[in-house]
């Protein structure tokens, strides 16, 4: 099996419009979280009034043609597809041997209730023709494949929050395999809007903290009360060893593991028992080759939801027993919010340069550590001490999807 | 009120810049949409529906495919509005 790096990245995400911006926010502890000024939110009268918002509009950053006919969720990917293209320094590959594996967890949700008014008040006559290709879950893949010629696959994983980290560990196992030499993977979402809102409020799973937005985020926190959704997108250059090594190119860190498993237990709440979440955990560190002493970062997938950050603990001590206490937690998802299927890829980002610059991120908010979830979650970046010291990011998803990718300094 | 020939000509230019990027001024009566302007047929559906709405016209699907030139599309939508 052929060893993959990861040579480009690229994000944009409620705290900045790039990677390196939105690491440094994330470093200085900032929130990405803010009141909504929407005029739905009022007219509607939504229950929830605050979500981590891009930080850069999409539309400020594409020509107008492409905002016009790119889905929010397509134009995230494409912007972050590109950045990462740029950092891997645009390499030269057979259009055949160029893979695209970029997902979403819910697709261009604007696009189809957009068109479903256009219907209701102006008749069929109306709806655009390109609404089908934009409001189709696959467009931010097939965006990203238009914009740089792939041809040896552009697919979707859709798993509703896991979106991102399966996606990527497609990618991971596709050049593994020899079926392609560069794959551009990751994940998008732009599902701020009134209905999925709605909808997330009325099975309880959001923050109602409307009067304290930047502090609704609160992974691990004994007050947390559920998690804050944001939108954008992160995206990876993967590419075989040999091919980034053969054209000299800048190496952030080794892909190691990459594991999809599945819960079959229910299907929005986390096994309790964290058995599935567990074996995923287990399995990426075997593709490794690794040993769960060889873990010192885990990126966790921890929304804020009250079960499932539980769940999530229980899953670590599963896999990890006594070295749960040595492990350096990063909850990033209290800074960006959750980005549905964009969050395991910039969540991918965020681990990969933690690998890069050795540094753990903080964890804000979290003002009174739920007694019951001891990890040690650093408030203040902490310097990793092993630079040989694999990471790993975990993401679950609705339908009892759990996915974890593991990194490490080459 | 009807628009003149080169009212149309004007506001269809502006439609197709709007949808395609492609500069006003490129927008001549001799142009082929597909040959010359590079329209693809989904942009051309929707440039039809965005003229219909701007020129309170009638453009029906089978008329679509006779609307070769700027000229043919300009013509028809002089001819044809309310």
């Amino acid at each position: 099996m052929r060893r993959v790096v990861v040579t480009g990245i690229g994000a944009t995400t409620p705290l900045a419009g790039d990677a390196p911006g939105s690491w440094e926010a994330l470093l200085r502890g900032e929130s990405g979280v803010s009141t909504l000024e929407q005029d739905w939110v009022a007219k509607y009268e939504i229950p929830v009034t605050f979500a981590g918002q891009a930080k850069v509009l999409a539309s400020s950053v594409l020509t107008p043609q492409e905002a016009k006919r790119l889905d929010p969720s397509s134009q995230f990917a494409l912007i972050c597809a590109r950045e990462a293209w740029a950092d891997a320094g645009e390499p030269e590959v057979e259009p055949e041997r160029l893979a695209v594996d970029f997902a979403t967890g819910i697709g261009g949700v604007w696009t189809l209730l957009d068109a479903f008014d256009t219907l209701k008040e102006r008749g069929p006559r109306r709806v655009m023709p390109m609404t089908v290709p934009m409001l189709m879950p696959n467009g931010p893949a097939a965006a990203i494949g238009m914009a740089l010629g792939a041809r040896a696959g552009v697919r979707t994983a859709v798993s509703a929050c896991a979106s991102g980290n399966e996606a990527i560990a497609n990618a991971f196992h596709r050049i593994q395999r020899g079926e392609a030499d560069v794959v551009v993977a990751g994940g998008a979402e732009a599902a701020i809007h009134p209905l999925p809102i709605s909808a997330f409020a009325a099975m309880h799973a959001l923050s109602k903290r409307n009067d304290a937005p930047e502090k609704a985020s609160r992974p691990y926190d004994s007050d947390r009360d559920g998690f804050v959704m944001g939108e954008g997108a992160g995206a990876l250059v993967l590419e075989s060893l040999d091919a980034a090594q053969a054209r000299g190119a800048k190496i952030y860190c080794e892909i190691v593991g990459g594991s999809v498993t599945s819960d079959s237990y229910h299907i929005t709440a986390p096994d309790p028992e964290g058995a599935g979440a567990a074996r995923a955990m287990l399995d990426a560190l075997e593709q490794a080759g690794a040993g769960i002493e060889d873990v010192e970062h885990v990126n966790a997938h921890a929304t804020s939801t009250p079960v499932g950050d539980i769940a999530e603990y229980t899953a670590m001590q599963r896999v990890f027993g006594s070295h749960t206490d040595n492990l350096l937690v990063a909850a990033t998802k209290a800074s960006t919010g959750h980005l549905l299927g964009g969050a395991g890829a910039i969540e991918a980002v965020f681990t990969i340069l933690a690998l890069k610059d050795q540094m753990v991120p903080p964890t804000i908010n979290l003002d009174n550590q739920d007694p019951a979830i001891p990890l040690h979650v650093p408030v203040a970046p902490t310097s990793l001490a092993r630079p040989d010291a694999i990471a790993i990011s975990n993401s679950f998803g609705f339908g009892g999807h759990n996915a974890v990718l593991a990194f490490r300094s080459l | 009120m009807a628009h003149t020939q080169q009212e149309v000509l004007a506001g269809l230019a502006e439609l197709v810049n709007d949808e395609t990027g492609i500069a006003t001024d490129a927008v001549q009566m001799d142009k082929s949409f597909t040959d010359d302007l590079d329209i693809d047929s989904i942009s051309m559906m929707t440039i039809v529906v965005n003229a219909e709405d701007k020129f309170s016209v009638k453009i029906p699907d089978e008329e679509v495919k006779n609307l070769i030139t700027v000229a043919d599309a300009v013509n028809f939508i002089t001819e044809n509005q309310d």
